[in-house]
């Protein structure tokens, strides 16, 4: 049987991990499904006091929605960020967490991966979902870029798909690379434009002959935040750069990703 | 008759591993992944499966049958040789793997069942028949982590068996759930075996294999070492394994000081010939020999008999009889036998542990436990169920008549 039919045949499997993953999430807690909203809020609290209040950082104003307010710019990248963040980690348990299944049952082990980073996209939509009301309330006609939107959301998946399938093998292999991940994510974090406006990058760029800002725009989670943010806060077109760049560094992670897992699961039931 | 499995030269290595933690660090510091040993548990295996038959796995354990099994479920990957199968395949290596603890038995028999292959509309059409199977119809809504394990064991089950599967691959879970649910299961079995459904599994209860399959291969020590029709192949093997399995005794484990050992078990017929297996109401022998290393004072002699999922039959010591010598000196050996006229232990397979300690219990010299397997076929009284015959006979006027 081919690759591709073995998809196929997997799709419904896929959507009942999926399913397992989110019933079972918040099951037995008494606020349930609201612990995945209390997180970003939390978050957006803190550091809407520290960032905002305490070191002044102003956000840039909306352009052309007039828009100015630091909770909605920090969690216009904060929700993308958290979802790759999230993906990553979620991805990296994902084989070693169902070693069980792995070691008793066949099917495609790439199904565990998708079905941990699709669980993770319900859940950022939903999130999403309550930003765009939020966003709604504040005069911010969002509903017309939707379609944007969730080209966007689309691109990302991909992206995470990609690093997701091969953080989860190298994970069955070295299991330090958890760790690592751990680390990472804290300064890819502050590599780009959440908390702070990105004109404070261009600023720095100015101040040394290095060349910082060209440096900092390979990074492809600051022209996610940059096309996220100008969609939802700014009210307008991403910049055709930002998402040619990130459409190609996802197909580029993807096709990498597959590669690595179809090496390296040759041993999976026995390793994990 | 076409092929249901074909198994072309196969060899499946593993990595023993010397240090389990795998770190980045002991990588780049030794430049290359962790150290590991390989060790071959399949060694250029070949043959055919054919459509419908049913087709058992026998070996001790560490010959290679579960791996193969597993390697014809696509679990594992083979490094050398190919392995076609042709239809769908269900594996029952696990019941209930992939449950999960907080969700409901009905959604978890959707979530079993979709990993092992089945739609939604399967499921669908058959969701009765599996919570009826399973006889849970009161608990379908309640969480499986409150099912008792006979529950949880009997709901894996009875998805895994409603799958529908051209192939069934059976690592020894036919034990499972009280004699009512064995039942069901051997009806589902032979409702399989009529379909023309290929089956093979892998097992240790040979008496069983005998009754239900048809053809049989035996491994040994990751190679081929006999296919053949079920019960010349298992008796070729009982005859082997027994002395065997006597001597290397490495299926259990020993512990105990080694001042003196029991280096050999054996089980004699009545005329005092090794024998591979006994029937019930025969006279049998086990034949503990020993050998002292050192001066030791008053051991004792025990034996105790298991059966094969673990229930301790009976036990057995030459302390209890008030038998013992004052003193083994270095360099003594011998044996010491335990004379059963009429052994009343139903059919089945048994593991025979034996020991040797010091009169107070307070030294083990040498404990081997379940160190070697036999099997009890059908005799005189003809009984089937439990494990020991009471050797009681039925009385009364109305049984009489029927004489």
């Amino acid at each position: 049987m081919t690759r591709l039919a073995e998809y196929a045949e997997a799709r419904e499997l896929t959507v009942n991990l999926m399913l397992r993953e989110l019933r079972g999430r918040y099951k037995r807690s008494a606020l349930g499904w609201t612990w995945s909203l209390l997180n970003p809020l939390s978050t957006v609290i803190v550091f809407s006091v520290v960032f905002a209040f305490f070191l002044k950082i102003d956000p840039p104003t909306g352009h052309p929605s007039g828009l100015h307010s630091f909770p909605m710019f920090l969690l216009c990248g904060l929700l993308p960020f958290n979802y790759l963040s999230n993906g990553m980690n979620g991805s990296l348990d994902s084989l070693l967490s169902n070693s069980n299944l792995i070691r008793k049952v066949y099917f495609p082990r790439e199904v565990l991966v998708v079905s941990t980073v699709g669980a993770l996209l319900v859940t950022f939509l939903v999130e999403l979902g309550v930003l765009g009301v939020i966003l709604l309330l504040l005069g911010n006609m969002i509903l017309p870029w939707l379609p944007v939107l969730f080209l966007l959301v689309a691109i990302q998946t991909v992206f995470v798909l990609g690093i997701g399938l091969m953080l989860s093998v190298f994970n069955v292999y070295f299991r330090d690379v958890k760790h690592f991940i751990g680390i990472s994510l804290q300064a890819l974090f502050y590599s780009a434009p959440i908390v702070y406006p990105i004109k404070f990058v261009e600023d720095a760029a100015t101040r040394t002959s290095f060349p910082l800002l060209r440096v900092y725009e390979l990074n492809p989670l600051v022209r996610f935040v940059d096309a996220y943010r100008a969609v939802l806060y700014d009210l307008r077109f991403p910049a055709f750069s930002d998402v040619a760049y990130v459409t190609i560094w996802a197909a580029g992670l993807l096709a990498l990703g597959l590669f690595v897992f179809h090496r390296l699961d040759r041993r999976l039931a026995e390793e994990v | 008759m076409s092929t249901a499995i074909s198994v072309d030269d196969v060899s499946k290595q593993y990595r023993l591993y010397h240090e389990r933690n795998q770190s980045l660090k002991a990588a780049i510091m030794r430049r290359a992944r962790v150290k590991y040993e390989e060790f071959w548990a399949l060694r250029d295996v070949s043959f055919e499966v054919p459509q419908g038959a049913t087709f058992a796995l026998i070996g001790e354990n560490g010959s290679g049958k579960s791996t193969l099994l597993k390697c014809m479920a696509h679990i594992l990957r083979p490094e050398k040789g190919r392995i076609e199968t042709r239809g769908k395949i269900s594996a029952l290596l696990e019941l209930g793997a992939g449950f999960h603890p907080e969700l409901t038995g009905r959604e978890n028999i959707f979530l079993n069942g979709s990993i092992l292959g089945m739609s939604k509309k399967q499921l669908n059409q058959r969701f009765d028949e599996i919570v009826g199977f399973a006889g849970l119809e009161h608990f379908i809504d309640t969480p499986v982590k409150n099912y008792s394990s006979g529950m949880y064991v009997r709901l894996g089950f009875s998805v895994a068996i409603n799958v529908d599967p051209e192939i069934l691959l059976i690592d020894e879970v036919l034990a499972v759930g009280d004699a009512e649910f064995q039942r069901r299961c051997l009806e589902k079995f032979d409702d399989f075996q009529e379909a023309g459904k290929t089956i093979v599994i892998v097992s240790h209860a040979l008496e069983s294999v005998r009754n239900l399959c048809d053809t049989a291969a035996w491994l040994e020590h990751g190679l081929l070492r006999r296919i053949g029709t079920a019960s010349e192949v298992i008796d070729e093997y009982l005859t082997e394994s027994h002395t065997d399995r006597a001597a290397d005794g490495d299926h259990g484990a020993r512990w105990g000081t080694g001042e003196a050992q029991v280096e050999k078990i054996e089980v004699l017929d009545g005329s005092g010939e090794p024998v591979k297996r006994v029937r019930t109401g025969d006279t049998v022998i086990f034949r503990f020999h020993y050998k002292s290393d050192a001066l030791i004072e008053k051991p004792v002699w025990g034996m105790a008999l298991f059966s094969l999922d673990g229930v301790w039959v009976t036990g057995p010591s030459t302390r209890e009889v008030g038998l013992y010598p004052e003193k083994l000196a270095p360099g003594d050996e011998g044996y010491v036998d335990l004379h059963v006229d009429r052994l009343l232990l139903l059919p089945g397979t048994y593991d025979v542990s034996a020991s040797l300690f010091n009169i107070t219990g307070a030294t083990v010299y040498d404990m081997r436990h379940r160190a070697l397997r036999f099997d009890v076929e059908f005799g005189d009284p003809h009984e089937e169920y439990g494990f020991m015959s009471l050797g009681g006979s039925w009385e009364g006027d109305i049984l009489d008549t029927a004489r």
